[in-house]
């Protein structure tokens, strides 16, 4: 109600909440999978990468999208070939990420630097960093949301084999699942929306937009498709919050609000867990999430 | 930085330009600092290493962001907001998981994902509230070490003192307990007060480094010459020795670059630490392979699989 108030009040509303909504449907469904793979740490990956690209495409000139999705993809296919050996060593993945980090700070640099007599400035590399959904313009908005809203339905239209191909990979090699095509498929897809992910919440932050609403999910429902619908309602319902609250609140950055909200949700799923626990005495919860997941 | 590039750039006599970097007292005192934080990070990187404990150094790291942002806002010294936020958010991590045996490890890994991106909104929201420049931001995440003061970097060094004493008395039993918990919880060590000090100790010293290479490249001095040393020695004592070595040249090295060049200095601390760890791993392989041709067991026996099986997922 009070949403459809404040999208009628100004245009860069609109877009926001437009862009917002396609982009917190896509990373709902995504993060759901990341989750349920427990590959997390590609997302944390993937935001190096995302905040490297970008300031790498402004420093050379070119649109910031460009190396945004070029970076998340190609990182993200180099992972699914890495991924074929089996969980390379968390002090490699921390050191190189570090280093693509520092590249990415070289970039910020180069860009300030070069550009500072037309109107460049360090506002790039923080809206990178922690996203500007507000700054976004119409035409800027709209291809968000188309590309999202792609995302979105190759999830779903993935769904099941996907789902069945994260939780128990032997077996669903077995009942003929191409494992392998849809492990390259998962990671275009999650730098795909990492891409789209930063430009709403930031390169920093769209680790807790794929983790929370996901790992919430997942905490209240064991079943992993109604878990998939719930988390993508998650993220949604955190993304207008979000957006709410910066709107009321002009001091509290939009990202903030939207992780905010994300990160309270999934603290209620473990306060509920607490009660349920003390009430009978059991944790119905984790116990059928155990029988789920446990490989 | 330009205009000290362009003030002092480097002359062809190696030696008066290094007295010439160190006739500044700012560059002294970057030195000072970056000394004390490469042999502390050093040290307890190795342990951190050795126990597998890389995301929680992460996440630590990435907590002093908030820590020093909300003290810049609230007016109050960032160093003490880098100590406060690292040491909290070591106590919550030390206070949370493992609760409950056989959590799936996913989940785990959900939690730690959404508490760092917190961490980082938190960071964004003061930084917001303060309405300050915005270099301030680029240095908290990315570092400068230009501006080190005289007390910070006596606090400096006091933290790192301390932190390596307590690490001097607790090093044998939390090798013990690194290596093999199982069995060193049989012989009566208290593996669960050892992995509660040691993330304090983690906590310290994350928010020292990230006063340097700032909160995203924590990595750079706390896991890279750590994580060198492991990969060409398994002898503890050699391994810190040779960890504290590497740290201190990279940081040395990358101070003295970064002054005459107008590039950030993370970006140096992060590349010649990575120039490292690729340089030890590719000698460790070359290692292996003449060893495997020769067939003769020797002390450089790999390192990489020691903690797995040690340390509780």
């Amino acid at each position: 109600m009070s949403a459809a108030f404040f999208v009628l009040a100004h245009p860069f509303l609109e877009s926001a909440f437009a862009a917002g909504t396609a982009i917190a449907l896509a990373a709902g469904l995504m993060g759901s999978v990341v989750v349920l793979r427990g590959q997390v740490f590609a997302g944390d990956a993937l935001s190096h990468v995302a905040f490297t690209g970008a300031l790498a495409a402004l420093a050379l000139g070119v649109d910031l999208r460009l190396g945004l999705y070029g970076g998340c993809v190609a990182f993200g296919l180099l992972l699914a070939l890495l991924g074929r050996r089996s969980a390379a060593d968390d002090t490699v993945i921390g050191s190189a990420f570090a280093w693509v980090l520092g590249l990415g700070a070289l970039f910020l640099s180069l860009f300030t630097t070069s550009s500072s007599g037309t109107g460049g400035d360090g506002t790039a590399g923080v809206n990178v960093l922690f996203g500007s959904i507000l700054g976004l313009t119409g035409g800027q908005a709209l291809a968000d949301t188309v590309v999202a809203l792609a995302v979105a339905s190759a999830v779903v239209a993935l769904g099941r084999p996907l789902l069945f191909a994260s939780l128990d990979p032997a077996v669903a090699a077995s009942r003929g699942v191409p494992v392998r095509a849809l492990s390259y498929g998962f990671y275009v897809l999650l730098g795909v929306t990492a891409g789209v992910a930063t430009q709403a919440v930031g390169a920093l932050l769209l680790l807790g937009l794929l983790a929370a609403p996901a790992g919430a999910a997942q905490r209240l429902c064991a079943r992993p498709v109604a878990a998939l619908w719930l988390s993508a309602a998650i993220a949604v319902g955190a993304m207008w919050a979000g957006l709410s609250i910066a709107y009321v609140v002009p001091v509290v950055p939009p990202s903030f609000g939207i992780l905010a909200v994300a990160t309270a949700v999934y603290l209620a799923t473990f306060a509920r867990a607490a009660v349920t626990r003390r009430l009978d005495g059991t944790d119905t919860t984790a116990d059928a999430r155990d029988l789920v997941v446990a490989p | 930085m330009h205009a000290l590039a362009v003030l002092a750039g480097p002359g062809l006599d190696p030696v008066a330009d290094v007295r010439r970097m160190l006739a500044l007292h700012f560059m002294v005192n970057a030195f000072r600092a970056g000394t004390v934080v490469a042999v502390l990070a050093a040290v307890v990187g190795w342990h951190m290493v050795l126990r597998r404990q890389s995301f929680a150094g992460h996440t630590l790291a990435v907590v002093s962001f908030p820590g020093a942002a909300a003290a810049i806002w609230l007016g109050v010294s960032a160093t003490a907001g880098y100590f406060a936020g690292s040491v909290a958010a070591a106590l919550v991590i030390a206070l949370v998981p493992r609760s409950s045996s056989g959590r799936p490890r996913s989940q785990e890994s959900a939690v730690i994902g959404t508490v760092q991106a917190f961490a980082l909104a938190c960071g964004a929201l003061f930084v917001s509230l303060y309405g300050g420049f915005l270099d301030s931001i680029t240095g908290l995440l990315f570092g400068s070490f230009l501006g080190v003061s005289d007390g910070q970097v006596v606090t400096l060094a006091v933290v790192a003192l301390v932190v390596l004493g307590v690490l001097a008395v607790v090093g044998r039993p939390l090798l013990f307990a690194t290596v093999d918990g199982p069995v060193a919880d049989a012989r009566g060590v208290p593996t669960r007060a050892l992995s509660v000090v040691f993330l304090l100790v983690l906590g310290c010293t994350a928010a020292e480094v990230s006063q340097i290479t700032g909160a995203l490249l924590v990595f750079a001095l706390l896991v890279m010459p750590a994580a060198a040393a492991q990969q060409l020695t398994a002898r503890p004592v050699l391994g810190l020795a040779l960890a504290v070595a590497l740290g201190l040249v990279v940081v040395w090295v990358s101070l003295a670059v970064a002054f005459y060049s107008p590039w950030p200095v993370g970006f140096f601390v992060s590349s010649f630490g990575f120039a490292v760890y690729v340089g030890a791993a590719a000698i460790r392989v070359a290692v292996r392979r003449r060893q495997r041709r020769v067939a003769a067991p020797a002390d450089l026996a790999p390192v990489g699989g020691h903690g797995t099986a040690a340390v509780p997922a």
